[in-house]
């Protein structure tokens, strides 16, 4: 595992020279490809007026994440109890993800206004398929012989979600959730990129009319850290809940 | 007493078992002992309610019933814990979803400390041993606040010395709570150290071929002499060595009840 984890260390480290000394030797322009440290510069040196937006988007993003799970858990338990909901759901389901989400932004910039909504739909439409999905997934690979002991126990279907689907779909739920919230950046900077007023897609697309390749890069840098500790996050989670794996 | 008669149950074109009878004393230990896959759990299964039988009638207690899946404990091979609960809490699942929680957590504890599980009561199933879970098990069936008790080789996936063990504790419990236990396994030596009395049954359809009273005194010693000639008797009917009338058993112990 550690060597796993010096491996792509010094793999990373490797492009990022390999990047930084292409910059340097072939003098390529700031506006086409910035140095590394140039982009790590802007990041840092502009962080007054990054972190704003950033904390923009990622509002949208935690909002998107329980705007989702609000559909997203009681949709997958209804389609367990029904399988007969699941067969009439799931083409939509599909559709909805075959759908490219660049066709939806623009709906629901008018549907949803300028504002921070239309993007937290946007993020919610992205994190809620595969948190269905693995919740459904999770909830199906229960043991037939649980379910039989708790049909034994007479136990009701409450109490048999409560004790048992539950608590066994809930590894499923969070490599569910780790996936969507990954993700999740895309469909807010998308959402932002269509019509906002703010969050670092609305700085992306102003850096990019001003030929401000460093400010974009800047703002990539952010959302893949958003990103990352939000994947981090969610991880600590986990193992505080799931505590007997 | 448990009264099982011209039961029948098929599987598309395959019959488990047909016209197949059987009588459990109330209060007594029978083992059903036979090849595998030849229907005993599915007979276990028709009982509990999991399976829907085809045919016959099952009676307990002179009632007669669909299936007995409100009458009986069930503990299978598999110990079933949720390594999300304690193990003081698998053993309370049963009555977990009602209010007598707090009245029957004293059950629990009493049967802990009957079991050597006493000071564990908080352990996840995860971080004890196979035969703790098993015991776990065990008070959870015992939890189940039922007369009739189907045991699914519940000792076949542990080692011999705990298996011993647990059958020491499963005739103390039999005594003290005075259920009724049908209980399946594949040792026929386990069967006779336990029961009361032991079916031998045979495949497709599942018939009880034969049927071994013991009325011998517990603690039984596996060195018996009578219980080695019985052993090797049983396993010559599981391997269909044995023709009819050929057994040189005692009249007294062995009862023939071919037919049922």
């Amino acid at each position: 595992m550690r060597t796993s984890g010096v491996i792509a260390c010094v793999g990373v480290i490797l492009i990022f020279v390999t990047w930084e000394l292409a910059c340097r030797l072939l003098s390529v322009p700031d506006f086409i490809l910035p140095a590394p440290t140039a982009i790590l510069s802007a990041a840092v040196v502009q962080a007054p007026l990054l972190l704003p937006h950033a904390a923009v988007t990622a509002l949208e993003i935690v909002l998107g994440i329980f705007l989702s799970l609000l559909v997203a858990v009681p949709l997958a338990t209804v389609m367990f109890a029904h399988p007969s909901v699941e067969r009439a759901l799931s083409p939509f389901l599909v559709v909805s993800q075959a759908i490219p989400v660049f066709a939806l932004a623009p709906l629901l910039v008018i549907w949803f206004g300028y504002g921070i909504a239309s993007k937290v739909f946007m993020a919610a439409i992205i994190i809620f398929f595969p948190i269905t999905v693995s919740l459904l997934e999770g909830y199906k690979n229960c043991g037939s012989e649980y379910a039989m002991l708790f049909r034994l126990i007479g136990a009701g279907f409450w109490n048999t979600m409560r004790f048992l689907y539950w608590p066994w779909a809930l590894p499923f739920f969070f490599a569910g959730l780790k996936v969507g919230v990954t993700v999740a950046t895309i469909g807010a900077v998308i959402g932002e990129w269509v019509g906002a007023q703010q969050g670092l897609g609305y700085l992306m697309i102003q850096a990019n009319a001003r030929l401000r390749v460093d400010m974009v890069f800047a703002a990539i840098l952010w959302l893949s850290v958003m990103g990352l500790a939000m994947w981090i996050c969610v991880g600590i989670i986990e193992k505080k809940v799931i505590t007997w794996k | 007493m448990l009264v099982v008669s011209q039961l029948k149950k098929s599987f598309d074109d395959l019959t488990v078992f047909d016209n197949f009878g059987l009588t459990v004393p109330r209060g007594g230990f029978t083992a059903l002992v036979g090849p595998s896959g030849c229907g005993k759990s599915t007979f276990f299964d028709v009982l509990s309610g999991i399976v829907v039988k085809d045919e016959g009638t099952i009676m307990w207690l002179g009632e007669a019933y669909p299936h007995l899946g409100r009458h009986l404990a069930y503990m299978q091979q598999k110990d079933l814990l949720l390594p999300w609960l304690s193990l003081l809490d698998n053993a309370l699942l049963p009555v977990m979803m009602s209010r007598k929680e707090t009245r029957v957590r004293e059950k629990a504890i009493f049967l802990f400390k009957r079991l050597g599980l006493l000071g564990f009561e908080q352990y996840p199933p995860g971080k004890v041993s196979g035969g703790m879970r098993q015991r776990c098990a065990l008070v959870r069936t015992l939890m189940f606040e039922h007369e009739l008790v189907l045991l699914d080789e519940p000792l076949s996936a542990l080692d011999a010395i705990t298996r011993r063990s647990l059958q020491q504790h499963l005739l103390l419990l039999q005594s003290e709570f005075g259920r009724t236990i049908v209980m399946i396994t594949h040792d026929v030596e386990e069967a006779l150290l336990l029961a009361d009395e032991v079916l031998v049954l045979t495949s497709f359809p599942m018939v009880v071929r034969e049927r071994f009273v013991l009325d011998m005194p517990r603690p039984r010693r596996s060195d018996n002499h009578e219980l080695l000639r019985i052993k090797e008797y049983v396993l010559d009917v599981l391997q269909g060595d044995v023709r009819n009338g050929s057994s040189s058993i005692s009249p007294a112990v062995v009862s023939p009840i071919g037919g049922t």
